[in-house]
């Protein structure tokens, strides 16, 4: 395939897996990866360094965002942010030395457990008891705007949330995606956030994730210029795009449909994944 | 009260910068992965590519060093890379700009939070520099 073709068809691809990631809230880099794969025949690792570049963009352009609304937990943030840097760093460095193949096949489970968090109905777990020790400590309870009315609310479970952070982080230095499901349950669930703060304060982590991982990925060689261009430059324009439409439209459908579409995808890689062993 | 009231306002004023600090980084860095891109078209369109196997061996610009080499000869695939380290530098400036703010504030935990965080990317960077 010459240049220009593979750069059009990636920038197309691109555009639609940022435009539809950022619809149905599963970002952009989930979509990318089975596209780059499957469709154009990419070794993964190239697929996970140019999409892990696109994660950075992405989150970061919206992150400027939602910071200057003030509903992001930048405390919370940075304290999360040692897990998921280190988890980050040490799934970056594994992800060199393991095979393709059960590269495909993790991914793929991960892809159907995030479709399958993106269409469960949120529960909302929010608490004004500000006993917890670690919240103290950490000065990490905090309340966001809501049309004018400030909304206070209080931290739980510090510990078990830093450890599943610890756990996303690795995942997302690994697969090369924000793992953004798994960050919403370490905070919705185990630490008890409401759902603004949470989503937000997830955004606002990913970009300094990816770029723990994109460091280690720059110097392996992971991140190939040829590939990572149209990926980063299709991803954020449509995830741009997305979240100007996001206002406006109603998702449900949306969601259910490409749940059932990237699910499928899922299954493709981890097959492809199982019969390459 | 009024010192709370002028806490509020530091915050707010913290959040505005970091915000714009992130967008502009974003806007600059990709403008320069555009620029690159146009060139290495100009340049390349009609190279056969082929990604299908990972050979880390053949990539060119996966040190800083090789990266600033091939942007001071205008090479195009050397310009996007640099726009990606500049992606990738966007949320670490974001953190240095954390830990000033917070020694503004005295909060110095966070500003050893600031520092932690800035260590584990350091030491991931020479870790990848050694090989």
């Amino acid at each position: 395939m010459s240049v220009l073709l593979f750069t059009i068809i990636i920038l197309l691809g691109a555009f639609l897996a940022g435009l539809l990631g950022s619809l149905t809230g599963l970002g952009g880099g989930v979509i990318i990866i089975p596209l780059l794969t499957l469709a154009l025949g990419v070794d993964i690792h190239y697929a996970i360094g140019a999409s892990i570049v696109s994660v950075i963009a992405t989150s970061s352009g919206s992150a400027a965002a939602y910071v200057k609304e003030g509903i992001t937990n930048i405390r919370i943030g940075m304290f999360l942010e040692i897990a998921t840097t280190i988890g980050a760093v040490c799934g970056a460095i594994v992800a060199v030395y393991l095979n393709a193949n059960y590269i495909a096949i993790l991914f793929g489970c991960i892809l159907i457990f995030s479709a399958i968090m993106t269409l469960k109905k949120k529960v909302d777990h929010t608490t004004l008891d500000n006993t917890d020790k670690w919240a103290n400590f950490f000065k990490l309870n905090g309340s966001y705007p809501d049309k004018g009315i400030d909304h206070p609310y209080a931290v739980k479970h510090v510990p078990g949330g830093f450890l599943m952070m610890l756990f996303a982080g690795t995942l997302s230095g690994l697969l090369g995606i924000g793992s953004g499901a798994l960050k919403v349950i370490a905070m919705d669930n185990i630490m008890r956030l409401p759902f603004k703060v949470s989503t937000t304060t997830s955004n606002f982590m990913m970009g300094v994730t990816a770029a723990a991982s994109a460091v280690v990925y720059l110097h392996r060689g992971q991140i190939d210029p040829g590939i990572a261009m149209p990926v980063c430059v299709g991803v954020l324009t449509g995830a741009t795009i997305g979240s100007k439409i996001l206002l406006r439209a109603k998702t449900d459908k949306l969601k259910m449909i490409f749940a059932v579409v990237v699910v499928f995808l899922a299954l493709q890689m981890i097959y492809k994944g199982i019969s390459g062993l | 009260m009024s010192t709370i009231g002028k806490e509020n306002l530091n915050d707010k004023d913290i959040q505005v910068i970091l915000g714009t600090l992130l967008r502009a980084g974003v806007i600059i860095s990709m403008s320069i992965v555009l620029i690159g891109g146009a060139i290495f078209l100009i340049h390349n369109s009609w190279t056969i590519t082929d990604y299908k196997v990972f050979k880390p061996e053949l990539s060119k610009f996966s040190s800083i060093l090789a990266i600033f080499k091939g942007v001071s000869t205008f090479q195009g695939d050397a310009i996007v890379q640099f726009g990606i380290l500049m992606l990738i530098f966007t949320p670490i400036a974001r953190i240095v700009f954390a830990i000033f703010s917070f020694l503004i504030e005295r909060d110095y935990l966070y500003v050893l939070i600031g520092f932690i965080i800035l260590a584990i990317i350091t030491i991931s960077l020479n870790g990848g520099l050694a090989h």
